[in-house]
Protein backbone atom coordinates (compact mmCIF):
# COMPACT_ATOMS: atom_id res chain seq x y z
CA UNK A 1 0.00 0.00 0.00
CA UNK A 2 1.75 3.15 -1.07
CA UNK A 3 0.17 5.65 1.05
CA UNK A 4 1.69 8.96 2.90
CA UNK A 5 -0.94 8.17 5.80
CA UNK A 6 -0.33 5.56 8.95
CA UNK A 7 -1.96 4.60 11.68
CA UNK A 8 -0.95 5.73 15.06
CA UNK A 9 -1.84 3.51 18.11
CA UNK A 10 0.18 5.16 21.28
CA UNK A 11 -0.02 2.19 23.93
CA UNK A 12 1.17 4.16 26.81
CA UNK A 13 -1.90 6.66 26.62
CA UNK A 14 -4.38 3.77 25.85
CA UNK A 15 -6.45 3.01 28.62
CA UNK A 16 -8.50 0.03 26.40
CA UNK A 17 -12.10 0.58 26.47
CA UNK A 18 -12.81 -0.64 23.38
CA UNK A 19 -14.62 2.24 21.67
CA UNK A 20 -11.96 2.35 18.35
CA UNK A 21 -12.48 -1.27 17.74
CA UNK A 22 -16.27 -1.24 18.98
CA UNK A 23 -17.45 1.56 16.21
CA UNK A 24 -14.29 0.97 13.66
CA UNK A 25 -16.14 0.50 10.15
CA UNK A 26 -13.89 -2.18 9.26
CA UNK A 27 -13.48 -3.81 12.20
CA UNK A 28 -10.05 -4.16 12.13
CA UNK A 29 -8.68 -3.15 15.57
CA UNK A 30 -8.45 -5.45 18.85
CA UNK A 31 -8.27 -4.97 22.21
CA UNK A 32 -5.47 -7.47 23.74
CA UNK A 33 -4.28 -7.53 27.42
CA UNK A 34 -6.14 -3.86 27.55
CA UNK A 35 -4.19 -2.46 24.61
CA UNK A 36 -5.70 -1.03 21.13
CA UNK A 37 -4.24 -3.23 18.42
CA UNK A 38 -4.16 -4.26 15.07
CA UNK A 39 -5.94 -7.25 13.82
CA UNK A 40 -4.47 -9.88 11.71
CA UNK A 41 -6.40 -10.40 8.45
CA UNK A 42 -8.30 -7.20 8.22
CA UNK A 43 -8.50 -4.25 6.01
CA UNK A 44 -7.70 -0.72 7.37
CA UNK A 45 -8.52 1.79 5.23
CA UNK A 46 -7.49 4.73 7.16
CA UNK A 47 -11.26 6.35 7.69
CA UNK A 48 -10.00 8.16 10.93
CA UNK A 49 -13.06 7.14 13.02
CA UNK A 50 -10.82 5.79 15.67
CA UNK A 51 -9.46 9.33 15.88
CA UNK A 52 -12.59 11.03 16.00
CA UNK A 53 -13.96 8.71 19.24
CA UNK A 54 -10.78 7.86 20.95
CA UNK A 55 -11.57 9.43 24.35
CA UNK A 56 -7.44 8.85 24.80
CA UNK A 57 -5.96 10.77 22.19
CA UNK A 58 -3.91 7.21 21.40
CA UNK A 59 -4.81 6.12 17.90
CA UNK A 60 -4.59 8.85 15.11
CA UNK A 61 -3.65 8.99 11.62
CA UNK A 62 -0.37 10.22 10.63
CA UNK A 63 0.27 12.02 7.21
CA UNK A 64 4.25 11.94 6.57
CA UNK A 65 6.32 13.89 3.98
CA UNK A 66 7.47 10.12 3.72
CA UNK A 67 6.08 6.97 2.15
CA UNK A 68 4.63 4.88 5.01
CA UNK A 69 5.55 1.76 3.26
CA UNK A 70 5.48 -1.55 4.96
CA UNK A 71 5.84 0.77 8.10
CA UNK A 72 2.40 2.09 8.06
CA UNK A 73 1.32 1.12 11.58
CA UNK A 74 3.65 2.12 14.43
CA UNK A 75 2.94 1.52 17.92
CA UNK A 76 4.63 2.63 21.04
CA UNK B 1 3.31 35.58 27.56
CA UNK B 2 5.73 32.48 27.58
CA UNK B 3 5.00 30.86 24.41
CA UNK B 4 4.60 27.16 25.62
CA UNK B 5 5.59 25.57 22.17
CA UNK B 6 8.65 26.19 23.45
CA UNK B 7 8.98 24.06 26.80
CA UNK B 8 6.96 21.08 25.03
CA UNK B 9 8.25 17.68 24.48
CA UNK B 10 10.30 17.71 21.30
CA UNK B 11 9.01 13.84 20.70
CA UNK B 12 5.73 14.58 19.09
CA UNK B 13 3.52 11.04 20.22
CA UNK B 14 0.22 12.28 18.83
CA UNK B 15 -2.04 13.66 16.29
CA UNK B 16 -1.51 17.49 14.96
CA UNK B 17 -4.39 18.33 16.51
CA UNK B 18 -3.79 17.15 20.69
CA UNK B 19 0.01 18.56 19.91
CA UNK B 20 -1.42 21.70 18.99
CA UNK B 21 -4.28 22.81 20.94
CA UNK B 22 -3.96 20.60 24.39
CA UNK B 23 -0.97 20.28 27.12
CA UNK B 24 0.93 17.47 26.13
CA UNK B 25 2.92 17.27 29.15
CA UNK B 26 -0.39 17.28 31.29
CA UNK B 27 -1.19 14.06 28.90
CA UNK B 28 -2.97 11.17 29.08
CA UNK B 29 -5.74 12.88 30.92
CA UNK B 30 -7.07 11.01 34.28
CA UNK B 31 -10.39 10.70 33.37
CA UNK B 32 -11.51 7.25 33.72
CA UNK B 33 -11.35 4.87 30.82
CA UNK B 34 -14.21 5.31 28.08
CA UNK B 35 -15.13 8.40 29.60
CA UNK B 36 -16.41 10.58 27.13
CA UNK B 37 -15.54 13.77 28.29
CA UNK B 38 -12.27 13.05 26.45
CA UNK B 39 -14.27 12.93 23.05
CA UNK B 40 -15.98 16.45 23.67
CA UNK B 41 -12.85 18.33 24.39
CA UNK B 42 -11.19 17.02 21.55
CA UNK B 43 -14.62 18.37 19.49
CA UNK B 44 -13.72 21.54 21.14
CA UNK B 45 -10.58 21.72 19.94
CA UNK B 46 -11.32 20.18 16.34
CA UNK B 47 -14.37 23.26 15.92
CA UNK B 48 -12.13 25.87 16.92
CA UNK B 49 -9.45 24.57 14.77
CA UNK B 50 -12.22 24.58 11.97
CA UNK B 51 -12.95 28.22 12.94
CA UNK B 52 -9.38 29.07 13.21
CA UNK B 53 -9.78 31.20 15.93
CA UNK B 54 -6.69 32.00 17.63
CA UNK B 55 -5.36 31.25 20.67
CA UNK B 56 -4.49 34.38 22.38
CA UNK B 57 -7.61 35.65 21.97
CA UNK B 58 -9.50 32.49 23.36
CA UNK B 59 -10.46 32.07 26.54
CA UNK B 60 -11.52 28.36 28.20
CA UNK B 61 -13.95 28.98 31.39
CA UNK B 62 -14.68 25.93 33.67
CA UNK B 63 -15.99 25.88 36.84
CA UNK B 64 -15.45 22.24 38.88
CA UNK B 65 -16.10 18.36 38.60
CA UNK B 66 -14.55 15.87 35.86
CA UNK B 67 -15.50 18.19 32.70
CA UNK B 68 -14.00 21.13 33.81
CA UNK B 69 -10.54 19.20 34.26
CA UNK B 70 -10.36 20.38 30.32
CA UNK B 71 -9.31 23.85 31.13
CA UNK B 72 -6.31 22.60 32.57
CA UNK B 73 -5.92 19.82 29.30
CA UNK B 74 -6.62 22.88 26.97
CA UNK B 75 -4.10 24.87 25.85
CA UNK B 76 -5.45 28.70 25.46
CA UNK B 77 -5.86 31.40 28.02
CA UNK B 78 -7.94 28.97 30.64
CA UNK B 79 -9.55 29.66 33.64
CA UNK B 80 -10.62 26.89 36.67
CA UNK B 81 -12.97 28.62 38.47
CA UNK B 82 -14.98 28.16 41.76
CA UNK B 83 -17.97 25.53 41.63
CA UNK B 84 -21.15 26.34 39.40
CA UNK B 85 -19.54 29.82 38.75
CA UNK B 86 -18.07 29.70 35.33
CA UNK B 87 -20.83 31.28 33.49
CA UNK B 88 -19.88 34.59 36.11
CA UNK B 89 -16.45 34.79 35.75
CA UNK B 90 -17.01 34.45 31.99
CA UNK B 91 -18.96 37.28 31.53
CA UNK B 92 -16.90 39.27 33.38
CA UNK B 93 -14.32 38.43 31.24
CA UNK B 94 -16.36 38.96 28.45
CA UNK B 95 -17.57 42.31 29.41
CA UNK B 96 -13.69 43.72 30.01
CA UNK B 97 -12.88 42.47 26.48
CA UNK B 98 -15.74 41.65 24.21
CA UNK B 99 -13.35 40.87 21.34
CA UNK B 100 -12.52 37.55 23.07
CA UNK B 101 -14.24 34.59 21.89
CA UNK B 102 -15.14 33.10 25.51
CA UNK B 103 -16.30 29.12 25.37
CA UNK B 104 -17.37 27.73 29.34
CA UNK B 105 -16.83 24.04 29.53
CA UNK B 106 -18.98 22.84 32.19
CA UNK B 107 -20.70 19.86 33.83
CA UNK B 108 -24.73 19.11 33.95
CA UNK B 109 -24.34 19.08 37.84
CA UNK B 110 -21.95 22.45 37.70
CA UNK B 111 -24.39 23.97 35.15
CA UNK B 112 -27.88 23.23 36.44
CA UNK B 113 -27.72 22.62 39.86
CA UNK B 114 -24.71 24.76 41.67
CA UNK B 115 -24.64 27.33 38.65
CA UNK B 116 -28.08 27.34 37.62
CA UNK B 117 -29.31 30.55 38.40
CA UNK B 118 -26.41 32.15 36.69
CA UNK B 119 -27.22 29.79 33.44
CA UNK B 120 -30.28 30.94 33.34
CA UNK B 121 -29.69 34.70 33.79
CA UNK B 122 -26.86 34.85 31.14
CA UNK B 123 -29.24 33.31 28.74
CA UNK B 124 -31.65 36.10 29.38
CA UNK B 125 -28.87 38.30 28.98
CA UNK B 126 -27.63 36.81 25.92
CA UNK B 127 -24.10 37.09 26.19
CA UNK B 128 -22.22 36.52 23.77
CA UNK B 129 -20.33 33.01 25.69
CA UNK B 130 -20.11 30.00 24.12
CA UNK B 131 -21.30 27.14 26.87
CA UNK B 132 -20.60 23.48 26.46
CA UNK B 133 -21.96 21.35 29.12
CA UNK B 134 -20.31 17.28 29.39
CA UNK B 135 -23.82 16.28 30.54
CA UNK B 136 -22.91 12.37 32.14
CA UNK B 137 -26.07 12.38 34.07
CA UNK B 138 -24.48 11.90 37.35
CA UNK B 139 -22.04 13.78 39.76
CA UNK B 140 -18.28 11.55 38.83
CA UNK B 141 -15.84 13.28 40.55
CA UNK B 142 -17.69 13.02 44.05
CA UNK B 143 -18.11 9.62 43.65
CA UNK B 144 -21.89 9.17 41.51
CA UNK B 145 -24.44 11.47 43.67
CA UNK B 146 -27.41 12.11 41.67
CA UNK B 147 -27.48 14.91 39.78
CA UNK B 148 -30.18 17.48 38.22
CA UNK B 149 -29.96 15.28 35.61
CA UNK B 150 -30.27 11.64 36.42
CA UNK B 151 -33.37 10.07 34.70
CA UNK B 152 -36.34 9.67 37.19
CA UNK B 153 -35.89 6.37 38.90
CA UNK B 154 -31.89 5.82 38.03
CA UNK B 155 -29.17 4.61 40.29
CA UNK B 156 -26.75 6.67 42.13
CA UNK B 157 -24.78 6.41 45.55
CA UNK B 158 -27.30 8.83 47.53
CA UNK B 159 -30.34 7.36 45.56
CA UNK B 160 -29.70 3.69 46.64
CA UNK B 161 -33.94 3.13 45.64
CA UNK B 162 -33.89 4.99 42.30
CA UNK B 163 -34.33 8.88 41.94
CA UNK B 164 -37.49 10.39 42.54
CA UNK B 165 -36.95 13.91 41.04
CA UNK B 166 -37.84 14.23 36.96
CA UNK B 167 -34.87 15.65 35.31
CA UNK B 168 -33.73 18.63 33.54
CA UNK B 169 -33.55 19.15 29.79
CA UNK B 170 -30.65 21.83 29.72
CA UNK B 171 -31.22 22.25 26.56
CA UNK B 172 -34.77 22.96 26.93
CA UNK B 173 -34.24 25.06 30.13
CA UNK B 174 -31.78 27.03 28.50
CA UNK B 175 -34.05 27.64 25.37
CA UNK B 176 -36.92 28.79 27.90
CA UNK B 177 -34.63 31.40 29.62
CA UNK B 178 -34.31 32.93 26.42
CA UNK B 179 -30.92 31.35 24.96
CA UNK B 180 -30.68 32.65 21.45
CA UNK B 181 -29.05 29.24 20.67
CA UNK B 182 -29.86 25.47 22.18
CA UNK B 183 -28.57 22.77 20.69
CA UNK B 184 -28.03 19.28 22.00
CA UNK B 185 -24.71 16.79 20.64
CA UNK B 186 -23.54 13.56 21.62
CA UNK B 187 -20.23 12.13 22.26
CA UNK B 188 -20.90 9.30 19.73
CA UNK B 189 -22.15 11.65 16.99
CA UNK B 190 -18.79 13.58 16.71
CA UNK B 191 -19.19 15.29 13.34
CA UNK B 192 -22.69 16.62 14.10
CA UNK B 193 -21.41 17.99 17.11
CA UNK B 194 -18.25 19.64 15.96
CA UNK B 195 -20.64 21.57 13.34
CA UNK B 196 -23.08 22.32 16.45
CA UNK B 197 -19.95 23.86 18.55
CA UNK B 198 -18.96 25.16 15.47
CA UNK B 199 -22.27 26.87 14.61
CA UNK B 200 -22.62 27.96 18.48
CA UNK B 201 -19.10 29.90 18.38
CA UNK B 202 -20.37 31.85 15.27
CA UNK B 203 -23.35 32.71 17.03
CA UNK B 204 -23.65 35.66 18.70
CA UNK B 205 -25.33 35.89 21.67
CA UNK B 206 -25.41 33.38 24.52
CA UNK B 207 -25.33 30.08 22.99
CA UNK B 208 -25.53 26.67 24.94
CA UNK B 209 -24.49 23.26 23.44
CA UNK B 210 -25.90 20.06 25.77
CA UNK B 211 -23.18 16.89 25.32
CA UNK B 212 -24.56 13.82 26.04
CA UNK B 213 -21.29 12.39 27.32
CA UNK B 214 -20.65 8.75 29.14
CA UNK B 215 -19.89 7.73 32.80
CA UNK B 216 -19.47 4.12 32.48
CA UNK B 217 -17.54 4.48 35.72
CA UNK B 218 -20.75 5.87 37.72
CA UNK B 219 -23.81 6.16 36.02
CA UNK B 220 -23.22 3.22 34.01
CA UNK B 221 -22.56 1.02 36.99
CA UNK B 222 -24.78 1.41 38.94
CA UNK B 223 -27.80 1.45 36.02
CA UNK B 224 -26.07 -1.66 34.66
CA UNK B 225 -25.63 0.03 31.31
CA UNK B 226 -22.78 -1.51 30.57
CA UNK B 227 -19.19 -0.26 29.14
CA UNK B 228 -18.32 2.46 27.59
CA UNK B 229 -19.25 1.18 24.39
CA UNK B 230 -22.40 -0.21 25.09
CA UNK B 231 -23.45 3.43 26.42
CA UNK B 232 -22.36 5.08 22.95
CA UNK B 233 -24.20 2.51 21.42
CA UNK B 234 -27.41 3.29 22.91
CA UNK B 235 -27.00 6.86 22.19
CA UNK B 236 -26.09 5.65 18.17
CA UNK B 237 -29.49 3.76 18.46
CA UNK B 238 -31.42 6.60 20.34
CA UNK B 239 -30.82 9.96 19.57
CA UNK B 240 -32.94 11.33 16.97
CA UNK B 241 -32.26 14.42 14.68
CA UNK B 242 -34.26 17.41 15.33
CA UNK B 243 -35.73 17.43 11.90
CA UNK B 244 -36.77 13.95 12.39
CA UNK B 245 -38.08 14.45 15.74
CA UNK B 246 -40.68 17.35 14.68
CA UNK B 247 -42.79 14.75 12.73
CA UNK B 248 -42.84 12.59 15.94
CA UNK B 249 -45.28 12.35 18.42
CA UNK B 250 -44.43 13.19 22.31
CA UNK B 251 -45.11 9.42 22.93
CA UNK B 252 -43.28 8.25 20.22
CA UNK B 253 -39.92 10.33 21.14
CA UNK B 254 -40.46 9.16 25.32
CA UNK B 255 -37.08 7.49 26.54
CA UNK B 256 -35.67 9.37 23.07
CA UNK B 257 -32.78 12.21 22.75
CA UNK B 258 -33.17 15.28 20.57
CA UNK B 259 -29.93 15.66 18.29
CA UNK B 260 -29.38 19.30 16.61
CA UNK B 261 -29.88 22.94 16.63
CA UNK B 262 -33.21 23.05 18.93
CA UNK B 263 -33.31 26.66 18.62
CA UNK B 264 -31.58 29.63 17.10
CA UNK B 265 -32.76 33.13 16.86
CA UNK B 266 -31.23 36.40 16.61
CA UNK B 267 -31.84 39.13 19.79
CA UNK B 268 -29.18 42.27 20.37
CA UNK B 269 -25.72 40.80 22.17
CA UNK B 270 -25.59 42.05 25.84
CA UNK B 271 -21.99 43.54 25.35
CA UNK B 272 -22.88 44.87 22.13
CA UNK B 273 -26.08 46.67 23.81
CA UNK B 274 -24.07 47.69 26.19
CA UNK B 275 -21.32 49.61 24.18
CA UNK B 276 -24.09 51.21 22.44
CA UNK B 277 -25.44 52.38 25.76
CA UNK B 278 -22.06 53.62 26.55
CA UNK B 279 -21.76 55.55 22.98
CA UNK B 280 -25.41 56.96 23.60
CA UNK B 281 -24.55 58.70 26.94
CA UNK B 282 -21.40 60.09 25.86
CA UNK B 283 -22.95 61.71 22.80
CA UNK B 284 -26.17 62.96 24.46
CA UNK B 285 -23.25 64.89 26.93
CA UNK B 286 -21.34 66.11 24.56
CA UNK B 287 -24.55 67.63 23.25
CA UNK B 288 -25.42 68.99 26.65
CA UNK B 289 -22.23 70.52 26.68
Amino acid sequence: MVSNKRLVINTAWCKGCGICAAFCPKGALEIVDEKSRRKEGTDCILCGMCELRCPDYAIYIEESEEEAGDQWVRSY
Amino acid sequence: MVNTADVRPKTKQMSNLVYKYMRPEHLPHIWCPGCGNGIIMRDVAQAIENLGLSRNNTIIVSGIGCSSRAAGYLDFNTIHTTHGRAIAFATGIKLANPTLEVIVIAGDGDISAIGGNHLIHAARRNIGITVVVMNNNIYGMTGGQYSPTTPKGAFGTTAPYGNIDRSFDIAGLAYGAGASFAARGSAYHVQQTINIIQEGIRHKGFSLIDVASVCPTYYGRKNKKGSAVDMLTWQKENMIPVEKAEKMTRQELKGKLVLGIINQTQYKEFTFAYEEMIRRLFEEREKDE
